[in-house]
């Protein structure tokens, strides 16, 4: 069947904020729908409150919406927009989410919106674990045995005749959110009272325990004629009881035979039919018994998933884009395979290589949080590696990582795990982790069986073999490093020239010339999804160590583009987005864009996106050889943030040619002394401030600045370790921390300590700068004072509290900056405005987390400008071009706000802090800073209550600042109640509040109150830096209830502004569309 | 790891190294790549690969070691098995053994370790090709034994691993008749189709005489699946030709081919054939496509029998690539089924007689089984009978 003709317009929900267990790969999903329906001619109204992502670059849809996406908010939309369909499955849980309450409320029915891809039943059936299991049971497929309960008796009882240990899952939840096994009743009443909590409908499925059986993945497409393919098997390194997101994962499925494999295949088809999706991708989820290969169905998603995401990358079978084209009628054989683009969509890809994925963590950004693995996902991201086989493409991925490792194992920091006692090391291949899969390596260095790491790991032996294999290479070239053919096994078995190099006691650089001089050279071969059967049209690219390469020649100059790796806290969607639009820049500017990166969620891996896809780990080995396949002019390094940044020097020794800043500059920018000497030149303030190489030291540099200080040790960057001390006794505490005991001039790393400036207003600019003109992106204005990471803080353009003078000053020593950093290309300064003293935190000459927010406020695509800057062009040559429009200040006010994971980690306090701790954003738009701010709030998933009980506590310090948030709070009509002190004060100053007892002081303290649902907002200042205090408590309750916390005086202040917007102005949407028409 | 070097030359001169993974000698036979990503004891055993020496394209072979009842005989059938990298560990419960082993008590010469894509590409551009590999041979002498191989086009495969004599197969349960079965290299997943829908099946050597089956009162006469071209196969051919319209009859891969020669047509060779377990089959009657398990390297050409030039191919395989029907001496031939990647048939019926075919194979083994109900439908015919 061709298009449907009977619809002519489309709503595509995307996924909003990127959170743990709903990263960007929604974005490339979105992406691809919003592209491809666009060229069928369908009118495709987008809602995204994410301005970091590409599908919300108003080219990509008729009518976009940066909005809340709730169902107050579509339904606005809706009414305005009038589609004739609604495509939901496209948006992750999200988009799910919102569409079935759209469709149960009846709203879709009044503006007669008809649901594609997945309908209501469907999505009830696959999302209500109740429900599936019937399901299920009906379609004679089988489950873990289980029972579902809406309150403690009944999950008690069922766990009860189930037997331990059980597992348990709330319904309508995503990434394992608030699962978790347990062994015994004890565990299982707190596992089970969490769960209740987190579920929206307060329900559980207890289920049956299958930990430690094998975990697999099928990728199905299904189409109206009821065709239905495989297009990736997925198998879990990890067992079950370590969710899918949380484990290495194998594609395709490696210990299999066909007869269960086919078995399982047609489980999963059947599992389609039997939920009812119509059309397009879904993800089934099967555990199998290694010991009987018995096999339940765990669970499946009726929309394309993080895993399809990886499928698609991993098979080069676009999922959403064809799961877009079925949703509109057509079938799996009219489509075509893009790469072959001679053969039809309807087959199942084959495959040549192994892809393994890893997932990326930041715990050591929570710290109260254990470092276990389970079944409620953790990680922020993951890195995908190709590789001609399983060792190969495992040692790519363990370096695509970027967390310091360059293989398995078989380098410098591999030292702690040889000194692990054997009982220790047991323990670590016990117990899932992000860094088992290292201890399993030592123990095969160690000569541990493979049958003794199986049993103690669960995973499977031919997973652990194939590593044994890796560790006989290594041996048995540390035997006989001259051996050139040891050494091109080795790096067929996917050994890093820094493995190598540890293992032959040399430099990498050597052991890259003696592979040169025995031309051991990288050949690169295609993703084409058929294993070589059919000519490959798509230049979708894997290194590896084969006899021939398969680049083919350029008919014009090329641009390579480095992407930014795994998404982590603090480098995300933003780098990728700012990545794409350089790679557009680049191919509008007539060159031929090669992309590298090794992120599979996002859409500069799509092989639509540049002329060239090169998925590969962003190491200087891996990448120089890229570079030596395909001789680009020059490499764009200053988007990616810090990732390719990194490699600038390298490839400048290298004699490669870094496009824009040269990496001397951005050495300058990092270095704290000469950075301050420019300043100081410049004449601009900077905070006093001081280096420290011991606690004596510490203390002088103390005396010199004075106190509350900022500290944090030089060694780190993204703001880690960062802290704010308000006392010597704090400061004392911290050194401790830093050094341990080891003698700090052995360890060599200084603190670096700087005066902290109070209640001062942050300030972010963006700016491109050629060398003679510079483009201001925008100022953005935080709303949390300096002290809250500016990823952390919300910020506000245009700036509501800058004095027109302040502007000028830091346009002035932007520019000052850009050109005495020499700067060709994007900068971003954080300056610190104290009454009328600006002083400058620090610049970063490269693309910043605000490029795409920024962007989508003044409607200028900064990217693409810097891109151009980069390769030569001067700022009035874009602005002839038509690239940069006349006014640039937008017509609204916008906010962004930073969305934080804290429900992930409820072991952790959720205050804010100069360490970035943040996964995503969303944006706010509106006439006025409380709306916009409102809306970002809620977009954030923030709903505050209009009316109630709010309590406050202020620390010393904020007291005075604090009385106008409480003023406000009093005028909005809410009741006051605070801790005494907090209390006292602010009867000092004729604001009266209840007083309630601190924590433990009495019957009715404040943790009591919160569990009776009697405080409906918390606002709590942090008191000093105390680990353990009231403060803490009082915020972990409030977020146990869902109580929104607040922990500045500024943000107080905000959320008080935005309360008086009222609940009108946020149901209001406008498209960018229309606001920048 | 220490292995023992292992070299394949094409007879076009192509040198792979490699390290022997099987028994030691020399090995020639025409290289063909199967994509199939599990089931390589099904392909090693399926007689259809004789003469062949088969290239997995997927790298990790051997992972789950070796299963007697997946075997599709009782002995490997090719006359080699070239991987990317053989596992030495095997690991799954159905498992009785290493698939290294295997190969070396059944003196398969196996070469590992090869650059399987480019052997791979080597064969999509110029062809299946006879090849030599061994493990202790040099070059000089693979590269001769290369250029004498012979290539498959007028060999008689089929005589080769044909049974000698007659042998019954017992139906399931109670049985509902009697199926002859001519074997040019039959699959034991096809016998178990047969019998799990409770027919006995006779199965006779490929060149019994019409006399002998006739005696046999088969409700049903099946043809297999069997390796290389089906040209040299007269008396088969005859054989079928000569039980049009008296018995309802079905036919696989060689099968189809050989149905296909006995109503007139020509078969002709592929390039580099099919094989595989992904290829996208449309079933003409309805449109429904079926992902197909698939290994042949000749195909049957219907315009051979009709005197229209044959359209130009423009995107995507449609059915105009096919004639609607072709009339046979033996009454109007309907194309049933066509392959989506390249436009070939993929399966016929006739329309005056019971009889019908697929040139891929709905027993799978390995590969995805949507094509299985092909089987009730020869139940169903069978009980309709000769009208
Ligand atoms: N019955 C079970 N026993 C043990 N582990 C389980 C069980 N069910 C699920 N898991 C683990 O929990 C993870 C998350 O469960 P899943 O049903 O996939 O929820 P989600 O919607 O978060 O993907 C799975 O990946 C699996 O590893
Ligand atoms: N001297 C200071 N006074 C107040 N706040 C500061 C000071 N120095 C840094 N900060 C806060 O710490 C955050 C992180 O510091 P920054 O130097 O930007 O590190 P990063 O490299 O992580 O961005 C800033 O966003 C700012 O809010
Ligand atoms: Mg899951
Ligand atoms: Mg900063």
């Amino acid at each position: 069947m061709p298009a449907r003709t009977d619809i002519r317009s489309i709503l595509l929900i995307g996924s909003g904020p990127i959170i743990i267990g709903q990263g960007c790969e929604f974005d490339y999903s979105g992406t691809q729908a919003a592209k491809v329906l666009r060229q069928e001619g369908y009118r495709v109204i987008l809602v995204n409150s994410n301005p970091a992502t590409i599908m919300t670059d108003p080219e990509y849809a008729d009518a976009t919406y940066v909005e809340p996406i709730t169902p107050e908010v579509v339904t606005e939309i809706i009414a305005r927009e009038r589609p004739d369909a609604l495509l939901a499955t496209l948006g992750g849980q999200t988009a799910l989410n919102v569409s079935s309450t759209l469709a149960r409320t009846g709203v879709l029915q009044r503006h007669n919106v008809e649901m594609i891809g997945a309908g209501l039943e469907a999505i009830e059936k696959a999302e209500d674990r109740g429900l599936f299991k019937s399901t299920m049971e009906e379609a004679g497929l089988e489950c873990p045995r289980a029972g579902y309960a809406r309150s403690m008796g009944e999950a008690m009882n069922i766990a009860r005749d189930i037997g331990y240990p059980v597992m348990v899952r709330p319904s309508y939840i995503l990434g394992g959110g608030g699962t978790g096994l347990a062994d015994n009743e004890e565990d299982f009443i707190a596992v089970a009272r969490y769960g209740l909590e987190m579920s929206p409908v307060s329900e559980i499925l207890v289920e049956e325990s299958v930990f430690g059986w094998k975990e697999f993945e099928l990728e199905v497409m299904r189409d109206c004629k009821d065709n239905a393919v495989i297009v990736c098997s997925i198998e879990n390194l990890d067992p079950m009881g370590v969710h899918t997101g949380d484990s290495i994962t194998v594609a395709p499925i490696q210990t299999l035979s066909d007869r269960e494999y086919q078995d399982m295949r047609e489980d999963a088809i059947a599992v389609l039919r039997a939920i009812g999706v119509e059309t397009g991708g879904s993800n089934v989820q099967f555990a199998v018994d290694p010991e009987t290969g018995k096999r339940l169905v765990i669970e499946m998603n009726p929309r394309v998933s993080r895993s399809s995401a990886l499928a698609s990358k991993a098979t080069g079978f676009p999922i959403a884009k064809i799961a877009a084209l079925l949703a509109v009628g057509y079938t799996l054989d009219e489509i075509a395979n893009d790469i072959t683009q001679a053969t039809p969509a309807s087959f199942e890809p084959a495959l040549d290589y192994v892809v393994v994925k890893i997932p990326r963590f930041d715990f050591d950004k929570f710290p109260s949080a254990p470092r276990k693995l389970g079944t409620s996902m953790r990680s922020v991201g993951e890195a995908m590696a190709i590789g001609r086989t399983f060792p190969e493409a495992l040692q790519k991925a363990l370096r695509s990582l970027e967390n310091g490792h360059s293989g398995l194992n078989a380098e410098p920091n591999e030292e702690g795990l040889r000194q692990l006692s054997e009982a220790d090391l047991g323990r670590r291949v016990v117990e899932p982790t992000p860094d088992r899969i290292f201890a399993v390596g030592e123990a095969l260095r160690r000569g541990w069986s493979v049958d003794r790491l199986s049993e103690l790991s669960s995973i499977d032996p031919w997973f652990i073999d194939q590593m044994a294999e890796i560790v006989e290479v290594r041996h048995e070239l540390v035997d006989d490093p001259s051996d050139m053919a040891l050494l091109a096994e080795a790096k067929r078995y996917g050994f890093s020239d820094v493995q190598i190099a540890y293992l032959t006691e040399t430099t990498p650089e050597n052991v890259r010339s003696i592979r040169e001089a025995a031309m051991i050279r990288r050949t690169y071969q295609r993703v084409d999804t058929c294993a070589a059967e059919f000519v490959a049209r798509t230049p979708y690219m894997y290194g590896t160590f084969e006899e021939e390469s398969e680049v083919v020649e350029a008919e014009r100059p090329r641009v390579l583009v480095l992407g930014s790796g795994p998404n982590r806290i603090g480098q995300g969607i933003e780098f990728d987005y700012c990545c794409v639009h350089a790679s557009f820049a680049l191919r509008d500017a007539g060159y031929e864009t090669v992309m590298v990166n090794c992120n599979p969620e996002t859409v500069s891996t799509d092989y639509d996106t540049s002329d060239r896809l090169y998925f590969e780990p962003l190491t200087i080995e891996d990448v120089l050889d890229v570079i030596d396949a395909e001789k680009p002019e020059a490499v764009i390094v200053q988007l990616g943030g810090q990732t390719p940044l990194n490699l600038a020097a390298a490839l400048e020794a290298a004699g490669v040619n870094v496009a824009g800043t040269s990496s001397t500059s951005i050495a300058l920018a990092e270095d704290r002394e000469q950075f301050s000497e420019i300043c100081a030149n410049l004449g601009l303030r900077q905070p006093s401030g001081g280096t420290a190489r011991s606690a004596a030291e510490a203390l002088d540099v103390v005396d010199q600045v004075g106190l509350p200080a900022m500290v944090r040790p030089s060694f780190v960057l993204g703001g880690r370790k960062m802290r704010v001390v308000y006392s010597v006794e704090e400061l004392g505490v911290y050194v401790r921390e830093i050094y341990g005991d080891a003698d700090p001039e052995v360890v060599g790393a200084p603190i670096l300590i700087d005066r902290f400036l109070e209640s001062a207003v942050e300030v972010d600019v963006d700016a491109v700068f050629d060398g003679s003109e510079l483009l201001l992106g925008g100022i953005m204005e935080h709303v949390e004072e300096a002290g809250i990471h500016s990823g952390d803080s919300a910020c506000v353009t245009p700036p509501p509290t800058l004095s027109g003078e302040a502007m000028k000053e830091i346009l002035k020593a932007t520019r000052d900056l850009a050109a005495a950093l020499s700067v060709r290309g994007l900068i971003n300064i954080q300056f610190a405005v104290k009454g009328d003293e600006i002083f400058v935190i620090e610049a970063n000459p490269r693309g910043s987390r605000t490029i795409p927010f920024i962007s989508k406020a003044t409607g200028v695509l900064l990217a693409r400008v810097a891109t151009r800057v980069m390769m030569g062009a001067t700022i009035e040559e874009l602005r002839a071009e038509g690239m940069i429009p006349e006014h640039t200040t937008p017509p609204f006010v916008a906010v962004k706000n930073a969305v934080l994971p804290w429900d992930r980690f409820p072991e952790e306090d959720s205050v804010l802090g100069p360490e970035m701790k943040a996964t995503g954003e969303v944006m706010g738009i509106g006439e006025d800073f409380g709306t916009a701010y409102a809306k970002a709030l809620l977009g954030g998933g923030r709903i505050l209550p209009d009316r109630g009980r709010v309590f406050v506590s202020f620390a010393d310090r904020d007291k005075p600042t604090g009385l106008a948030v409480a003023q406000a709070f009093v005028m909005l009509g809410f009741e006051l109640v605070a801790t005494p002190g907090t209390a006292r004060y602010l009867s000092h100053h004729a604001i009266d509040a209840e007083v309630v007892p601190k924590i433990g002081d009495g019957p009715d303290d404040v943790a009591q109150r919160l569990d009776n649902g009697e405080i409906q907002l918390v606002i709590n200042t942090p008191r000093g830096g105390k680990a353990r205090t009231d403060g803490r408590t009082i915020r972990q309750a409030a977020r146990g209830h869902q109580v929104p916390c607040v922990t500045t005086v500024r943000g107080g202040l905000a959320v008080a502004r935005s309360l008086r917007a009222g609940p009108g102005a946020i149901n209001r949407p406008r498209s960018l569309q229309e606001w920048h028409r | 790891m220490k292995h023992r070097p292992a070299l394949l030359v094409t007879s076009d001169g192509e040198l792979f190294r490699g390290h022997s993974v099987g028994a030691d000698g020399i090995r020639t036979g025409e290289a063909v790549f199967n994509t199939s990503m599990t089931g390589y004891l099904e392909v090693l055993t399926d007689p259809s690969y004789a003469g062949q020496v088969v290239v997995m394209t997927a790298p990790h072979i051997g992972n789950y070691g070796v299963t007697e009842t997946d075997a599709q005989a009782g002995r490997p059938h090719v006359s080699g098995f070239v991987t990317r990298a053989m596992s030495r560990r095997d690991s799954n419960w159905r498992s009785e053994g290493s698939l290294g082993d295997y190969l070396v008590s059944n003196d398969v010469v196996a070469i590992s370790g090869v650059d399987t894509r480019r052997l791979t590409r080597h064969i999509r551009d110029r062809g299946a090709m006879p090849i030599a590999m061994g493990s202790e041979a040099t070059e000089g002498e693979l590269r001769e034994a290369a250029a004498a191989a012979p290539v498959m086009s007028g060999q008689d495969l089929a005589g080769k691993v044909s049974t000698r004599e007659e042998y019954t197969v017992r139906s399931a349960g109670e049985t509902q008749g009697t199926i002859v079965a001519i074997d040019l290299g039959i699959k034991r997943d096809i016998l178990t189709n047969l019998t799990l829908r409770d027919f006995d099946v006779v199965v006779v050597p490929y060149s019994t005489p019409i006399a002998r089956i006739l005696d046999l009162k088969p409700d049903g006469l099946f043809v297999s699946n069997g390796p290389g071209d089906p040209e040299p196969l007269h008396v088969t051919t005859e054989t079928i030709r000569g039980l049009i319209g008296k018995v309802p009859i079905f036919g696989i891969c060689l099968g189809h081919q050989v149905l296909g020669r006995a109503i007139g047509a020509d078969t002709f060779k592929l390039p580099f054939g099919h094989h595989g377990g992904n290829h996208p089959v449309r079933r003409m009657e309805d449109g429904k496509v079926e992902i197909t398990s698939q290994n042949h390297g000749f195909a049957v050409d219907l315009w051979s029998l009709v005197d229209e030039d044959i359209p130009e191919r423009d995107g995507l395989v449609g059915s105009e690539l096919l004639p609607e029907r072709v009339s046979t001496p033996y009454g109007e031939v309907l194309p049933t089924h066509q392959n989506l990647n390249d436009g070939t048939v993929e399966g016929m019926r006739l329309l005056d007689a019971p009889a019908y075919s697929v040139q891929y194979h709905p027993e799978a083994a390995p590969g995805p089984r949507d094509a299985s109900p092909l089987f009730d439908g020869f139940v169903d015919a069978i009980h309709k009978g000769v009208t």
